[in-house]
């Protein structure tokens, strides 16, 4: 056994918990979760079945954890995990994989796959099996800050055009603001608009906001990899950053997976609770609605749909606020089939984005939201996430149909009255 | 035995009181029960009036003279009792008034005259247990007797469940070694009668049948003829809808007691005894077990007497649980050394933990 | 052994060997499954967690939506076979007898026809979940021995109980010990095979609830 593959298994028995254990010994290979996965609807491919994705997990955990499985290994009569089955799998754990959750939320015997599928992921990049593509981003988020390998001199280069364009001052590193608003590199490099947006929602709402120069970047490419280490270390420049400005809320931004690292594994990952509040900007925006913070003129009079973002609303609980916000907002806004709760992913959540090698995988498995789009036929695509909108935008491309996607936030700013506030 | 023994059968039966219609209509009934076609009945008054009768030799063993009670005092007028005029009944210890050395005479010469030919029934079982020392009659055993026996024999009707199947007498712990007489005898056509008794016209049936056609009739696998143990006592059971409408006594004096319903839960074992009591009844039809209010007890099976009690309901375990408790206690110490092993090792895994650092991506 | 010796045994010391079995590997699997434990939550949950774990083990007996057109012969067949499983095992008097002896509690019946009907049906939905994971190539694809294995093992009671009930192949005696036999491999295998699904569904749908209700999501 290779150095970095019994470090890959040393992870998984440090991972292996009572619901995985629970989990296996629930499965009964009804194959259901297939039907939930859209890399296997897109391609019919059984391999595709989330539940085969944790074939070394469950080998691992029978072997290691189980009386029979132990005597069996002892016998050397199981099977061991190799190095060059963890690198077969790759492709399944990670390219095919997007932790969208739509497998642990139709399973009929209660099995969380995603749950299992995170936990293989530590093992799998503990062993060294992880993708290039999803490597390279964890390097640069570790090493230079950012995914994309953004620094702070491109925030603040972006900071000033904005308070240019939309003659806001935008805040930076201002202790005891009740919000520090987090970007993803994405946002800097690609979406722009965004952080006017905040500028603009913000003043209307007469909240006290901040950017961190220590803590610009939500995105956790740690996680995405599934190395709790890494994640840890992207994660506790946000919390000191946050505990340093010692404010109230940070607002995870229109960002999937950012909001999941920073949320809900975040406290998890430090090893204590936080002492702020994390918001995705959704959820900021949906109490700003409700406390009549947020008032905006004027409605889109195209036709529109929205597309959940997984970790927001499947993953995160957050699905009614972004459709009350775009009835403020649009005349014409339609729901696809499955939309909410049941969406399917664009495709490119989980990191799988990053990998280029997936990136054929990626765009079959877009004939679903091909096909969701399709059923309604919108004119334009309103999202709540950069990644998602980068590969929808891939994708319809790929398949050529003209259908500009947009941020909800930015959407929203645009109706906010200018001399608002 | 009383009677001459060259006599016409009719003629017999006529100084006895029994007229040739009640004959004719006997054969009828025997025919029918043994599910014989309808010209069968008169095949068989015919071939009982001009029959020579055969000699029949009745050895009791390890017995309870049950059987003998059953078809002698079955209920009168005997007309199970009329088969004793169709047969020359050579040796019966309880009926014959020969005893001692005279009774041994009547059964050898008996054997000698009819070598090859007699017809032996057996009832109870034979001991085996101290080379069969258990069980004597003039000063041999059983086991001795039978072989002797059956050497001669043209048939042998095991007559009652001690005899077909060891009854009782092979009850746990089984301290005489009982076994059933197709045990010991292999190489003779027997026939199997079991009850504990057994029902008269089904002993009566059998010869009736030997006496017509010179065979035995039909039989199961477990040597019973099938046209009286070819169902079971549950399917022709008077209270069978009860127990598929699932209305059940639950104690002897209940309202369902009352009401005549199913006693399955009382512990009949109707559904596994394949016996006629249902249909043909007993004392004349008069009644049975069941319309008396009585689970089944299996009699006429093999071991009925340890097939986990008279009062236990069929799906009812049969012996107490002896082991579960212990089976709990040892799944739950090893689930409890398997948590302390599974710690472990988690422990150790944590334990020798190295933070992963970008390096440790690559392999 | 002749056949009341059999059906004997098989309700004597063949019981106490399944059911020790049975009780002894449902314990240890129990406590080995469960004791591995998880760590405590340190995020923040959206609203208090209350019984989501509880909610979704009864709301996950639901097919989620849009999930029963794309398998309505796992879904149609899976509930029937369940349903027809329970009714067989929970309410034909005969069982309920077995189970009020072994444990003292009882309860009414259904009439034997119903069950009768109840087993024919359950048959059918077993052979046509056999055929369905034979000829759909995911559920082919996931399948190896234990799933094979399991289908028989569950199959056999039933079937057993059946042709008994029916008087059908073999006499009555036989056909009810084989039943018991069968159901007895059964239980000694629950507790080491996939069947073991019949405990630890609770406990999966619970976490899966608990993990997702502490974001506020009702899975």
């Amino acid at each position: 056994m290779s150095a970095s593959l019994e470090k890959g298994v040393r992870v998984l028995k440090e991972v292996i918990d009572a619901p995985i254990a629970s989990y296996f010994s629930s499965c009964v290979h009804c194959g259901l979760c297939a039907e939930a996965c859209l890399f296997y609807t897109e391609t019919g491919d059984p391999k595709y079945t989330p539940i085969h994705k944790l074939e070394p997990l469950r080998r691992v955990y029978e072997q290691e954890y189980t009386l029979l499985g132990r005597v069996a290994k002892w016998l050397h009569i199981s099977k061991p995990i190799t190095d060059a089955e963890l690198a077969e799998w790759q492709e399944l754990v990670y390219n095919s994989c997007t932790l969208c959750g739509r497998c642990s939320v139709v399973c009929p015997v209660g099995n969380d796959i995603v749950y299992m599928v995170r936990k293989l992921r530590e093992g799998m990049s503990a062993s060294g099996n992880a993708p290039e593509g999803i490597k390279g981003a964890a390097n640069r988020t570790v090493t230079i800050g950012s995914p994309m390998g953004v620094r702070l001199p491109a925030v603040k280069a972006q900071m000033k055009h904005v308070e240019e364009d939309y003659g806001i001052p935008i805040p930076l590193d201002v202790e005891g603001a009740e919000y520090m608003v987090m970007l993803s590199s994405m946002e800097i490099i690609n979406f722009p608009e965004y952080l006017g947006a905040i500028a603009k929602i913000m003043r209307q709402a007469g909240k006290t906001w901040t950017l961190c120069s220590t803590a610009f970047e939500a995105t956790n490419a740690g996680m995405q990899i599934g190395n709790s280490d890494l994640a840890k270390v992207i994660v506790s420049r946000i919390v000191e950053g946050a505990e340093r400005l010692k404010v109230k809320t940070v607002i995870s931004p229109e960002c999937g997976h950012a909001y999941t690292a920073l949320r809900w594994e975040g406290a998890n990952l430090v090893g204590r609770p936080f002492t702020f509040q994390v918001k995705h900007i959704i959820e900021v925006l949906g109490e700003f609605q409700e406390q009549g913070l947020l008032k905006t003129e004027g409605m889109e009079t195209d036709r529109l749909t929205f597309h959940d973002p997984c970790q927001l609303a499947r993953r995160g609980g957050v699905i009614q606020q972004q459709r009350s916000l775009m009835k403020m907002i649009a005349k014409d806004f339609v729901e696809m089939p499955d939309a909410g709760f049941m969406n399917w992913c664009c495709g490119g959540g989980g990191g799988a984005s990053a990998i280029e090698e997936g990136e054929e995988l990626r765009l079959e498995a877009f004939k679903r939201k091909k096909a969701q789009l399709e059923a309604v036929k919108p004119d334009r695509l309103v999202t709540a996430c950069a990644n998602c909108r980068i590969v929808l935008e891939e994708g319809l491309e790929h398949y050529q149909m003209d259908i500009p996607v947009i941020g909800l936030t930015e959407t929203i700013a645009e109706h906010i009255p200018e001399k608002g506030a | 035995m009383t009677m001459n023994k060259n006599a016409k059968l009719l003629e017999n039966l006529e100084w006895q009181g029994v007229s040739r219609r009640t004959f004719l209509k006997y054969c009828a009934t025997l025919a029918s029960l043994m599910a014989l076609p309808p010209s069968a009945g008169r095949a068989m008054a015919e071939a009982l009036a001009q029959a020579k009768r055969p000699s029949v030799i009745w050895l009791p063993f390890q017995e309870c003279t049950g059987c003998t009670e059953s078809i002698t005092r079955s209920h009168s007028p005997s007309i199970e009792g009329m088969i004793f005029d169709m047969i020359s009944l050579d040796y019966q210890e309880t009926l014959m008034a020969a005893a001692g050395h005279q009774a041994e005479e009547a059964l050898h010469k008996a054997m000698q005259d009819n070598m090859g030919k007699y017809v032996l029934i057996i009832d109870g079982s034979v001991a085996t247990g101290l080379d069969g020392a258990y069980s004597c009659i003039a000063g041999r055993t059983n086991l001795e007797a039978l072989r002797e026996a059956a050497q001669g024999a043209a048939a042998i009707i095991a007559l009652g469940s001690c005899a077909a199947y060891g009854g009782i007498p092979k009850a746990k712990p089984n301290p005489t070694g009982a076994v059933a007489v197709s045990d010991i005898i292999k190489d003779k056509p027997i026939v199997n009668i079991p009850g504990c008794p057994p029902i008269p016209v089904v002993i009566t049936g059998v010869l009736a049948h030997y006496l017509t056609f010179g065979s035995l009739p039909e039989l199961d696998k477990l040597g019973r003829p099938k046209a009286f143990y070819g169902e079971t006592i549950h399917d022709r059971c008077y209270r069978r809808p009860f127990y598929d409408q699932g209305k059940f006594a639950k104690s002897f004096d209940d309202e369902g007691a009352r009401k005549g319903w199913c006693l399955f839960e009382l512990g009949c074992k109707g559904p596994v005894t394949y016996n006629a009591c249902a249909s043909v009844k007993w004392n004349g039809g008069a009644s049975w077990p069941v319309e008396a209010g009585h689970g089944c007890l299996g009699c006429s099976e093999p071991d009925f007497w340890d097939a986990g009690g008279f009062y236990k309901a069929l799906s009812m375990p049969a012996d107490p649980l002896k082991m579960t408790a212990g089976a709990a206690l040892a799944g739950a110490v090893a689930g409890v050394a398997i948590t302390v092993a599974n710690r472990a090792k988690k422990g150790a895994a944590k334990a020798a933990h190295e933070t992963t650092t970008l390096a440790d991506l690559e392999k | 052994m002749n056949e009341m010796q059999f059906l004997t045994w098989v309700r004597g010391p063949g019981l106490d060997i399944a059911l020790s079995l049975f009780v002894l590997g449902v314990l240890w699997r129990l406590i080995e499954i469960y004791s591995l434990g998880r760590k405590k939550d340190l995020s923040a949950p959206r609203h208090k967690p209350g019984a989501s774990g509880w909610h979704t083990i009864a709301r996950r007996s639901v097919p989620p939506e849009g999930m029963f057109k794309t398998s309505p012969v796992s879904y149609v067949g899976g509930y029937v076979f369940h349903i027809g499983l329970a009714i067989i095992i929970f309410l034909f008097i005969p069982h309920i007898k077995l189970i009020e002896s072994l444990v003292g509690v009882s309860w009414p019946g259904l009439p034997s026809q119903v069950v009768d009907l109840v087993t024919v049906v359950t048959l059918a939905a077993m052979i046509v979940l056999l055929a369905d994971r034979i000829m759909k190539p995911t559920k082919r694809y996931l399948s190896g021995f234990q799933d094979w294995f399991t289908w028989t093992l569950t199959f056999l009671p039933v079937l057993t109980g059946w042709l008994a009930v029916q008087h059908l192949l073999l006499p009555y005696t036989t056909m009810l010990a084989l039943h018991i036999l069968t159901a007895e491999l059964l239980l000694v295998f629950i507790p080491f095979t996939k069947l073991f699904h019949a405990f630890t569904v609770f406990g999966s749908r619970w976490f899966n609830g608990a993990v997702n209700g502490h974001k506020g999501v009702p899975v």
